[in-house]
């Protein structure tokens, strides 16, 4: 009997699994497989070209290779800031939303609200409060600043071409718009994690004389830390991978201050009919991503196991 | 349906109505064939003046072939962005459309001839007599291989420079011929307080439209033509000219260009705040669009250095291989180049006519200016809109210069150019 069941449900996950087998991982494979080959043109080519693609891109002599060495910092700072931002304010919108004020609802919904919009969306509106204006025609935020006297603070925003290393500050709006999309969403998973710390372990620490910051501290935030896990997890991933706010919102930039991968991907594949270079792209796009979930899954799985 | 587009919808019919009269007597009779069935016309003219315009030919087509039934397959999506990768899906799958509109030139060879994808249209050309109405250099850009690829049924020219009319007589200045008067102008006018020449280049593609209209200003048209089949070096001294020329200008560019399409740029010349911009013929149809009049509060003259040549693009329609209705696909590639069908589509895309013989009555001021200098100039090809070179060689040369308008590093950007000729695999 329990042999038969078992095979029933094989059968009914049969079908699913045969069509994630095909459309998920066989394409990731024939990409892969399109990203060793001379593909390059609408005219499918599948000789052998070996690393060539890949080589391409770490070229810091050809226009390829700079951008995508552009590209990879680009994302790199981008994650950074974008999760930092996220998390910290996030925690802090939800540790102020669980002190039981009045019109708690409202405030959620208005701070989650963001996320209900698509990026292209945010892309567009981001772009009009950023662009920048000329210096008789200030725009944006360069036009609340001349209002209010403060023109020396104008700049390029998006479009400003400075770079402090190899960080380009015109991905500072970027961040910004991403943050302000997915801070709600951190801040609702963080909400529900507090409301998941049992009262009475504050309340021993209140008699055993703790301090409210103390509390937060070495109770709350250790209880927390699945979250921030989790929340890294899905930020990160976003964040890797993002391609619509920032094609909506600024493009590649001038100099490709606000290129990323994914942008370049897109336009190699789909305007340049470069498919194998698209294709090693979306590979090392992959990769990154993997990089992060695979230990995740890995972490998340032995936890269930111990459970 | 709304009043605007019923006037629209008048505006065709009336349109249409005059140009079958005035056809009637120059045209040979409509031949009644027995064509019936369907035919697909692929397009991404979705909207305004292009969409009337693509409405008024299957007016005209209907006309002559009643029978069949037109079946219109638009994609939405600026310069075709979407409608070219859905077209590549149903190509690559086998289920080509009986037609489909695409930029005239390299754009159509270097991606559907050399794929084997398409059938020549050099029979229709001769069978209707068209090798006298179409100028040679069209013809040159239309072929390959001896062969013509595609019916082209419109003119936009690139090489424009669009101007503030009061801007320029406040300053007491004349339409700069030259880059020397040019950038003279440039000078008085950001003394001014005005900007010399507004930039949108958000899209980079504007960046390298300003560039083709500089290389050619630096180089004239044989040695512009000769860049598109390696007989003209990328490591000379003209392109580094050219490069010099470019950088120098984008001193004089409106400073937030990064952040701007071409029609914002566009809107600070209308406003004033900006003199000059450089742009394709469809500048014109925004300035119409917001109200002003061609000629009284903007004026247009050749870019800088290029009196006498002609950079046109030009959109076609073409005969794929394989085409489910062979024949209706070839009635209506035969609408498409006859001078009814141009005329029809022309007036309200805002464009001239691919012919040499269409009705002058029926454009504006700007257009028929633009049509004495097709019939009279040299006609060399758009880089930035397909004409000139692949798709993926104008996609390198789209990156060397998202470099160069920020870096201004002409070393690095002529060597990005020369790599760029060689990976198309036209340069050595």
């Amino acid at each position: 009997m329990a042999q038969r069941e078992r095979w029933i449900a094989v059968l009914i996950v049969l079908p699913s699994i045969l069509l994630i087998a095909i459309f998920v991982y066989g394409f990731i494979g024939w990409t892969a497989a399109v990203s060793f080959s001379e593909w390059d043109g609408i005219v499918p080519d599948y000789t052998w070209a070996g690393f060539e693609n890949y080589n391409q891109l770490f070229n810091s002599a050809s226009v390829a290779g700079r951008r995508f060495t552009i590209d990879l910092w680009n994302t790199l700072f981008f994650t950074i800031f974008f999760l930092l931002i996220c998390i910290a304010i996030g925690l802090l919108l939800a540790i102020l939303l669980d002190q039981k004020i009045k019109g708690e609802g409202i405030f959620r919904t208005i701070y989650l609200f963001p996320m209900a919009i698509s990026f292209v969306v945010t892309g567009v509106v981001w772009q009009w409060i950023f662009a920048p204006g000329t210096a008789s025609r200030p725009r944006g935020v360069n036009a609340l600043l001349n209002m209010a006297g403060l023109d020396s603070l104008r700049w390029g925003w998006f479009t400003d071409t400075t770079e402090i290393g190899v960080f380009h500050v015109a991905l500072i709006p970027v961040i910004i718009a991403a943050a302000w999309q997915l801070i709600g969403y951190t801040m609702a998973m963080y909400l529900a994690g507090l409301r998941g710390v049992p009262e009475e372990l504050r309340e021993a620490a209140r008699v055993d004389g703790a301090t409210e910051i103390y509390i937060y501290r070495n109770i709350v935030l250790p209880i927390l830390r699945p979250i921030t896990l989790s929340a890294l997890i899905f930020l990160g991933h976003i964040s890797l991978k993002i391609f619509d706010l920032i094609y909506t919102m600024t493009g590649k930039g001038p100099g490709f201050v606000t290129d990323v991968p994914g942008i370049f991907m897109f336009e190699t594949t789909f305007q340049g009919n470069h498919y194998a270079q698209g294709a090693a792209i979306s590979s090392i796009m992959f990769v990154m991503v993997a990089l992060v979930i695979v230990p995740y899954l890995i972490f998340s799985l032995r936890q269930e196991v111990e459970i | 349906m709304s009043r605007k587009t019923m006037f629209r919808s008048l505006l065709v019919t009336l349109l249409v109505a005059a140009t079958l009269l005035s056809a009637c007597g120059t045209a040979a009779e409509p031949v009644a064939e027995e064509l019936a069935g369907s035919v697909e016309i692929f397009s991404w003219w979705t909207a305004g003046g292009e969409a009337d315009g693509l409405n008024a030919m299957y007016v005209v087509f209907d006309s002559l072939y009643p029978d069949i039934e037109i079946i219109n397959a638009t994609v939405a999506g600026g310069a075709g962005s979407n409608a070219k990768a859905v077209l590549a899906t149903r190509m690559q799958s086998g289920d080509p459309p009986d037609s489909f509109q695409v930029h005239a030139g390299h754009e159509l060879i270097d991606s559907w001839v050399v794929a084997d994808a398409m059938e020549p249209v050099t029979f229709i050309f001769e069978e209707n007599g068209w090798l006298d109405s179409y100028p040679p250099d069209v013809i040159d850009i239309l072929s390959y291989d001896g062969e013509i690829w595609s019916v082209p049924v419109n003119i936009h020219r690139s090489n424009v420079l669009w101007y503030n009319r009061a801007v320029f007589e406040e300053n007491g200045l004349t339409v700069p011929t030259s880059f020397d008067e040019f950038f003279a102008a440039a000078e008085v006018l950001s003394e001014a307080g005005v900007i010399p020449l507004a930039l949108g280049d958000n899209g980079i593609w504007t960046a390298v439209h300003l560039f083709e209209s500089v290389l050619l200003g630096s180089m004239g048209p044989e040695a512009y033509r000769g860049l598109w089949d390696g007989t003209t070096d990328w490591a000379g001294p003209e392109v580094a000219e050219a490069l010099d020329t470019f950088a120098m200008m984008m001193e004089y560019v409106n400073e937030d260009h990064a952040a701007l399409s071409w029609d914002q740029a566009a809107q600070y010349v209308a406003d004033g705040d900006a003199a000059m911009t450089i742009m394709g013929d469809w500048a014109e149809g925004y300035f119409k669009s917001i109200g002003l009049t061609p000629d009284v509060e903007f004026g247009w003259a050749p870019s800088p250095g290029t009196a006498g040549s002609f950079i046109m693009l030009s959109d076609s329609f073409g005969l794929p291989l394989n085409a489910p209705n062979r024949e209706n696909a070839i009635a209506w590639l035969i609408v498409c180049g006859s001078q009814e069908g141009q005329d029809a589509f022309n007036p309200l895309k805002g464009s001239i006519p691919a012919r040499t013989d269409g009705d002058r009555s029926l454009y504006d001021v700007y257009l028929q200016s633009a049509m004495d200098d097709f019939a009279t100039n040299a006609i060399v090809p758009s880089l930035a809109h397909g004409a000139a070179a692949s798709e993926g060689w104008s996609t390198s040369v789209s990156d060397v210069m998202t470099f160069f308008i920020t870096d201004l590093d002409v070393t690095a950007a002529q060597a990005g150019l020369v790599q760029a000729c060689v990976d198309a695999g036209v340069c050595e």
